[in-house]
């Protein structure tokens, strides 16, 4: 078991120095995979579905074209198992029997030449029995997943109430629109065996499918990161399917099979934000205090399971949002439906029901004629309380203090006092994001990871991804600070299955809280392991021997640079390696067929303010202005925790307005970049972060985490800022002017409540 | 049949040549046929800017010009920006020390887009430098350090027009 | 196959106009590629793709200038162009204002008002504003030039009067006379690199708060770019009051015939549109 980390004075944790990988990206240098060319390479590409159901009755490949030098394969092909291994295995690799979802891969293709692979395509003919397909999440009677916990005496909180409060949220889909388009590279071993290449977030998951779909063991495979042009979660399970396509092409033909998406592909066919629909019913007392809830949650998962249970897991637990609750009750289902399987996004579930939670906080203060911020005070959760699940908050509770600290940059009663000005107006969130996995999950991944010792320092081992957030350059502060050397003499591997342990996926905001933590641990018995070989060395007592600036010290006396402690180690023992696993602190337990208990070690916390002007003729919003106050336990790095603050906002801002997956009988409409919108710099406004820093024990330096926290307030906020600005609750996302238009000019309780 | 047409035009002040199909996209001359893989490909529609580079001066798309308007061009790309012996340049300092870059892909086009703006003198207002990066579309940063790290690469307002280094 | 299509670069018009009057089959004119290249991109309409004759060298297209009452824009003019040139700005400001809104800067310098329309797409940010203003567009060809105004040129939806032998050579803009005012609002999908949901073009007069020497034009509520002739006559002569803008409300909504698609719907497009002529009319009432 570990002990808690030390809040010492630290060189690099805590400061911002430039990242590892700046350089390199500054200059064109980066080579992501669309860079790198693999000798007698081919490109691979995917022959889909038209249409979103119906009976696969076969694939037939014209014989008036010249199919020479080009590899065809179909789902007879693969060798192992035809299933994309994640949770429940439903998904194939290549559709057999049935096809559940538009762009459903069916046959794969491979060229040495481009232009011929693209004819090629054309001349595939995929025999297609049409079937009724299933769009409605509503409609669905395929449950993927069943959540449902509850706690205390909701009958008597109804019975209670002043207030009953009904309300009904939706959430479309979003698409993490990562600018580098998923793209891999498989290359056969002559052994039979695969090295495959890639953009992507997690390296072991796709080792896993790859073994699975192939038949290979593990000596077989390795699998390995290339720099990666954005994730945000799509590429978390979703590089699996793309990597074992290319895997299977390789194996066939023999070479090296490159497939590199086109954005409209990559829009069409891969994993997207969980759409959603929550409802609330609420008890609240004549003063505004929450006295029960009753929230469903109906997820559509898409056409298979792929990452469904997880992601509703955590949308169920924060269903409830940052507040305290006599009694609370929580249905939660995740279906399927004739669409592309959804998956990973930043958040993860989490910025679905907070939304509705959020938003529903907005509609009881209007209600009860409360300030929305004195709503927020009166029950935000605090240090002590005990939430939904029936987890005492012990650690790191910062949900008033952020509250407080963005009321008061924006002025909030100042502003709430003040004349109302047409077309203006100031929402609020507040929100909670649990850190880590939920519940069991770190207790059965057992992540791993560790440093190896160099000549001069040591070089990390883990399964961490780059993808922007600052992977590499954290982990090289916290093992530079806890072995004691410089961050120039900590080199980070690339993640390659077979050469590093697996530390579990880049997600759930884990990465620093979890993995790093591990890694400091490593690097300080890696340390220790040295201090006692240099006390021997110079005859001192092992205590107290300390390695600091890159020497070796005895108390104050200099012994002996790192450089020559780690020679004579090398020389005289060989190799060093430390690798150790992950162990959730003392005291926290999950019951899973309960779903009661700690969910997670730790929450972090944000409350944002939004500002925004809304066009009285064009029903346009501008977002003027956002502040927000992050908790996230402690900055290892300033510049790139801010950073993560800012990326997630405007992300969630372009949720909230902007992005929209428009289907056409279950077929994606929008699947051009011309179509699917983000935010550009001129509809990204400045972001002010307010940096609360509510160390937590048991993560490195303090640190919990803060990838995905940054999505889950904005959304709401705008809302609330579009309801104080019009008195138009808009209950759906994206709530763009057409939306807006309708409910400000549609029946008078459209949009307002149930239905 | 088309012919492939000989290109002969200047990248980064080198003299180069290319034999390619005159409908080829100047993008993909750069990074399949000149090996120039630091201009990117995101979208393939004009929409992303992750393809930006400087034709005969001006920002342009890459993937929208064909290669046979880029004959006798003089052409500026990201490898292109920083010093001859590789030092990063003022613009990509400001980068490097404000956390201008994070995943890094938008980064080329991004730099060519900003050192163009800073180029024309323009005073670096919050304003000026969105409207600058406009079409320039980035995923992970929000913007916020990217304009940042632009306007703290310009010179102070009310100096001489200045450049890169 | 992409790379087996022909192209002609010219160099002189008159080169271009042999390459036209051989008429070889799915020809297609190239000039800044804003259009033409994202299709091919993306594939559309590649099967009927013959021959590109690609005009971009042409210098006799490219420029802008001034003859008596005139402005005079090159075909080949880039909307960088249109924004940086002090004619553009001193006659017809609206032009050099929404160059500003077409895409992003890198689309400015590429983007040609020839492009945008022979294009001819209903969502053509520069098209109202030239139905608007009264232009002209003078094509040539190998059978010699003829003059089209802005509003018979717009055939049916991306069709126009240009003949399959024919080039747009440039676009003539009567100057605004010194009481004449155009004024326009494009309402994009977001700040930048936008198509626009609805785009109203309004030229008039002011006197003594009444309007005179009405053009209304609109984009995206149609199959071409619209000029708004019951509008027009419901506004023309009228003061500004209450009483007409109503009616003008009611003539334009008369008019219009928005679809609803990816970027807006059919009731949004049209009632914005309204809200918007609204706008403007009090803006040119002063």
């Amino acid at each position: 078991m570990r002990r808690p980390d030390p809040i010492e004075p630290t060189a690099f944790v805590g400061s911002s120095p430039v990242r590892l990988d700046g350089l390199d990206k500054v200059r064109g240098r980066a080579r992501y995979l669309d860079d790198l060319t693999f000798p007698g390479q081919l490109w691979g590409r995917t022959v889909r579905s038209p249409i979103a159901h119906g009976r696969l009755r076969g694939v037939a490949f014209d014989p008036a074209f010249d199919w020479t030098g080009i590899t065809r394969v179909t789902a007879d092909d693969i060798p192992g198992e035809n299933v994309v291994h994640l949770i429940f295995d439903d998904q194939p690799y290549l559709a057999h029997g049935l096809v559940r979802h538009c762009a459903e891969p069916i046959a794969l293709l491979a060229c040495a030449d481009r232009e011929r692979l693209e004819e090629a395509l054309r001349h595939v003919h995929v025999d297609l029995e049409i079937l009724p397909p299933v769009l409605d999440p509503e409609a669905s009677t395929e449950v993927f997943k069943h959540y449902r916990f509850e706690r205390g005496d909701l009958a008597r909180a109804f019975a209670d109430a002043a207030h009953v409060v009904e309300g009904r949220y939706r959430v479309g889909h979003q698409e993490q629109l990562y600018i580098e388009p998923n793209a891999v590279c498989a290359v056969p071993r002559p052994d039979g065996g695969v090295d495959l290449f890639g953009s992507m977030q997690c390296p072991f998951y796709v080792h896993r499918a790859l073994l699975r779909l192939l038949g290979l063991h593990e000596g077989q495979l390795a699998v390995i990161q290339t720099v990666t042009g954005g994730g945000f979660g799509g590429k978390e399970d979703y590089p699996s399917v793309i990597a074992g396509h290319a895997a299977l092409l390789a194996r066939k033909s023999g070479r090296p099979v490159k497939m590199v998406y086109g954005r409209d592909e990559d829009i069409a066919a891969t994993t997207k934000r969980h759409p959603a629909i929550v409802d609330h019913r609420t008890a609240v007392a004549r003063d505004g205090t929450l006295l029960g809830a009753e929230i469903d949650v109906l997820f559509d998962g898409g056409a298979y399971c792929t990452l469904s249970p997880v992601v509703l897991s955590r949308g169920a637990i924060h269903a409830p949002g940052a507040y305290r609750w006599p009694a609370c009750r929580v249905d939660a289902r995740a279906v399927a439906t004739h669409t592309p399987p959804n998956g990973a996004f930043r958040g993860f579930g989490a910025p679905q029901t907070l939304f509705a939670v959020e938003l529903h906080m907005e509609k009881i203060a209007r209600e009860l004629g409360l300030d929305p911020l004195e709503l927020r005070r009166r029950n935000a959760l605090r240090p002590g309380d005990v939430t939904a699940t029936g987890q005492e908050l012990r650690h790191s509770v910062s949900a008033l203090p952020v509250l407080e600290a963005v009321a008061e940059r924006v002025q909030w009663s100042r502003r709430r006092a003040a004349p109302r000005i047409p077309g203006r107006g100031l929402g609020l969130s507040l929100v909670l994001h649990g850190a880590g996995f939920t519940g069991s999950g770190e207790v059965k991944l057992k992540a791993r990871a560790g440093v190896e010792l160099t000549p001069s320092g040591c070089r990390v081992l883990a399964a961490s991804t780059e993808i922007g957030q600052g992977t590499t350059t954290i982990f090289a502060q916290m093992v530079a600070d806890a072995l004691g050397v410089s961050m120039e003499a900590v080199d980070v591997a690339v993640p390659d299955t077979s050469k590093v342990p697996d530390s579990g996926p880049t997600v759930a905001s884990r990465t620093c809280m979890v993995v790093g933590g591990t890694l400091a641990g490593a690097a300080r018995a890696l340390q220790r392991k040295l201090a006692t070989h240099a006390a021997e060395l110079h005859g001192v007592a092992a205590e107290g021997v300390v390695c600091q600036g890159g020497v070796f010290r005895a108390g104050a006396r200099p012994l002996a640079p790192f450089t020559e402690v780690a020679a004579s180690w090398l020389a005289t023992h060989g190799p060093l390696s430390i690798v150790e696993q992950y162990s959730h602190p003392a005291g926290i337990v999950w019951d899973d067929d309960e779903f009661r208990g700690d969910a997670y070690p730790v929450y972090a916390w944000a409350a944002t303010a939004v500002e925004v002007r809304v066009d009285a003729d064009t029903y346009e919003t501008t977002v003027e202005r956002v502040v927000t106050a992050q908790d996230v336990g402690k900055a290892i790095h300033p510049v790139l925790c801010a950073g993560q603050i800012e990326g997630g906002t405007v992300q969630a801002l372009g949720w909230a307005l902007l992005e929209e997956v428009v289907h056409d009988a279950g077929r994606v409409k929008n699947d051009r970049l011309q179509s699917y919108l983000i935010p550009t710099a001129l509809d990204a406004p400045p972001i002010e972060t307010l940096l609360v820093e509510n160390p937590y024990p048991h993560g490195p330096y303090g640190a919990k985490g803060v990838g995905e926290l940054p999505m889950d307030g904005p959304a709401p906020a705008v809302a609330a800022a579009i309801l104080d600005a019009t008195g138009a609750l808009v209950p759906d996302l994206p709530i763009t002017p057409d939306r807006l238009m309708r409910v400000l000019r549609g029946p008078p309780d459209a949009g307002a409540g149930r239905g | 049949m088309a012919e492939k047409i000989t290109l002969s035009l200047t990248v980064n002040g080198e003299a180069r040549t290319a034999e390619v199909p005159p409908l080829a996209r100047l993008l993909d001359v750069l990074r399949e046929t000149l090996g120039l893989t630091g201009t990117k490909e995101g979208c393939g529609e004009g929409e992303c800017g992750a393809c930006s580079i400087l034709l005969d001066g001006e920002l342009v798309n890459a993937c929208l010009v064909p290669a046979s308007q880029a004959q006798a061009a003089e052409l500026v790309t990201v490898e292109g920006l920083g010093g001859a012996e590789g030092e990063p340049s003022v613009l990509q300092r400001c980068f490097l020390e404000r956390g201008g870059a994070q995943c890094g892909i938008c980064t080329p086009g991004m730099l060519v887009a900003a050192q163009r703006f800073l180029d024309s003198g323009a005073p670096a207002t919050e304003a000026a430098v969105r409207e600058a990066i406009a079409g320039n579309l980035c995923r992970c940063t929000g913007y916020s350090k990217i304009v940042e790290a632009i306007q703290a690469a310009a010179p102070p307002v009310g100096s001489a027009k200045g450049s890169a280094a | 196959m992409i790379s087996t299509i022909p192209v002609t670069s010219a160099q002189t018009l008159a080169e271009a106009y042999a390459v036209l009057a051989a008429r070889p089959r799915g020809l297609r004119v190239l000039a800044g590629g804003t259009d033409l290249m994202v299709q091919l991109n993306a594939r559309v309409g590649l099967e009927r793709l013959g021959h590109v004759l690609d005009i971009w060298k042409l210098r006799e297209l490219r420029f802008i200038d001034r003859r008596g009452d005139a402005l005079r824009l090159g075909a080949l003019a880039t909307y960088t162009d249109l924004m940086r040139s002090p004619l553009v700005r001193a006659c017809l400001p609206a032009l050099a204002d929404v160059s500003r809104e077409v895409g992003a800067w890198a689309i400015q310098n590429r983007g040609t008002i020839g492009g945008n329309v022979c294009n001819a797409s209903p969502a053509g940010d520069t098209l109202p504003i030239l139905v608007a203003a009264g232009a002209t567009f003078v094509l040539g060809g190998p059978r010699g030039e003829r003059r089209v105004p802005a509003e018979e040129f717009f055939v049916a939806y991306r069709k126009t009067a240009l003949g399959a032998d024919e080039l747009l050579l440039r676009v003539e803009l009567p100057v605004l006379a010194p009481a004449e005012r155009l004024v326009y609002r494009k309402v994009g999908t977001r700040k930048a690199q936008s198509i626009s949901r609805t785009l109203l073009a309004v030229r008039a007069t002011a006197a003594e708060g009444k309007l005179s020497g009405l053009r209304v034009a609109a984009g995206c509520v149609a199959p071409i770019p619209l000029r708004c002739a019951a509008t027009e006559a419901a506004i023309e002569g009228r003061a500004i009051d209450p009483g007409t803008l109503a009616a003008a409300r009611v003539a334009l909504l008369s008019e219009v015939r928005p679809i609803s698609d990816v970027r807006a719907s059919a009731e949004y497009r049209a009632h914005v549109s309204a809200n918007v002529l609204e706008r403007l009319l009090r803006d040119l009432a002063g």
